[in-house]
């Protein structure tokens, strides 16, 4: 069995009259971010594409999201300061590295993408979307969510200030009521 | 620098590649490259790990694209590097001129009862490394090969990836700090200067 559905109803990425993904770079630029680690998702599209043309900010590519984790660590040793780009699905991968935020108090800034939250498509997305808060404050990290676009940049600037004022993980869940608008596969 | 079974002595292999080491920073895998870089004598510039096993190559990346006018050092074990293997085709892509994995070899998870890893059963870390696209690449056998490798190290033709094939002893416990925070924040004024502390 078999069917054939359009690409919006699995595909999330914001809409093109959306501002938010343009205010989180420039957060980025005013908190003086020099690498971003990422596995890419959809809703992070544009903000990626904004990263990938700065001069002045190393955007990694990782295999899994863990390794951004540690990446973090690495850059505040050497007196740079970075962001950890994800889908809610990565975070289960960081668990267990988020200890190195702890163990050494380095700050971790985490701005993720949620999947398996408002009107979610794909079941296998919703138990680790559903546990992503839940797993990252069992880590220690201060989590703010963002369910409205006026939301995003605000609690994104809380999410870095906290992490570079204070020294520990701390994440933006951006929700997928944010997110969810149809990209007609141009975003 | 041989050990009774015919292979390389982890500390004085981690002696050899530690001498002369100018302003190197050095960030050694969870486990017994923690305590070899630390029986070679700790040092401000050395990140020894706790944890967070598969990130040490990673913590390395992170350091080297921060510092790219210092050369940057990863002493880890084959477990350690397995857990992260991913990380060799971040790094490949990255290029960081002045980055080094060395990784101490034993074919065993030395710290949990010396149960085999996948490099005991014929799993090529140096091939897994050149299949990222890592073109610098040594494979480390005998006394003669490691002061090439420390050269290597401090050449800056990186990325540069290693393997050191070593003999499988648990050597006496050498701790450093347990203290997470003073590791991070020795290394961070050491290369940044007070003002890290006021960052």
């Amino acid at each position: 069995m078999s069917s054939t559905i359009s690409r919006d109803v699995i595909e999330h990425a914001p809409d093109a009259a959306a501002d938010w993904p343009d205010r989180i770079y420039g957060l980025l630029k005013a908190y003086a971010i020099r690498q971003v680690a990422l596995v890419p998702d959809a809703g992070h599209a544009r903000l990626i594409r904004r990263c990938l043309a700065d001069n002045d900010i190393r955007v990694v590519t990782l295999t899994t999201e863990e390794e951004g984790v540690a990446l973090m660590q690495g850059a505040w040793l050497g007196g740079q300061r970075s962001v950890l780009l994800m889908q809610s699905s990565g975070v289960g991968n960081c668990i267990n590295m988020l200890s190195l935020s702890t163990m050494h108090r380095c700050p971790m800034p985490m701005l993720v993408t949620m999947r398996g939250d408002f009107g979610e498509f794909n079941p296998a997305q919703v138990p680790m979307g559903q546990a992503t808060q839940a797993v990252l404050e069992a880590m220690g990290t201060l989590v703010n969510r963002a369910d409205k676009p006026e939301d995003v940049a605000p609690s994104v600037e809380a999410t870095l200030k906290f992490a570079f004022n204070t020294f520990r993980p701390t994440a933006t869940l951006i929700g997928q009521r944010v997110i969810g608008a149809k990209t007609f596969g141009k975003d | 620098m041989l050990a009774a079974s015919g292979k390389l002595d982890r500390r004085e292999l981690c002696r050899a590649l530690l001498a002369d080491r100018g302003d190197m920073l050095v960030i050694a895998g969870l486990g017994a490259p923690a305590w070899d870089i630390t029986a070679v004598g700790d040092h401000k510039n050395n990140f020894p790990l706790w944890g967070g096993m598969g990130g040490a190559a990673m913590i390395g990346l992170g350091l080297a694209l921060a510092q790219p006018e210092r050369r940057v050092l990863v002493i880890t074990g084959d477990g350690e590097m397995l857990m992260g293997i991913g990380a060799l085709a971040t790094i490949a892509i990255q290029k960081p001129a002045n980055l080094s994995v060395v990784v101490q070899d034993n074919e065993h998870y030395g710290e949990t009862g010396m149960q085999q890893t996948a490099t005991h059963h014929g799993v090529d870390l140096v091939a897994m490394a050149e299949g990222a696209g890592i073109r610098n690449t040594m494979r480390v056998n005998t006394p003669e090969e490691v002061e090439p490798l420390r050269r290597a190290i401090h050449a800056g033709n990186g990325p540069l990836f290693a393997v050191a094939k070593i003999d499988a002893a648990n050597l006496p416990l050498v701790l450093p700090p347990r203290e997470g925070a003073i590791l991070q924040a020795r290394l961070r004024e050491s290369v940044l200067g007070p003002e890290a502390h006021l960052a």
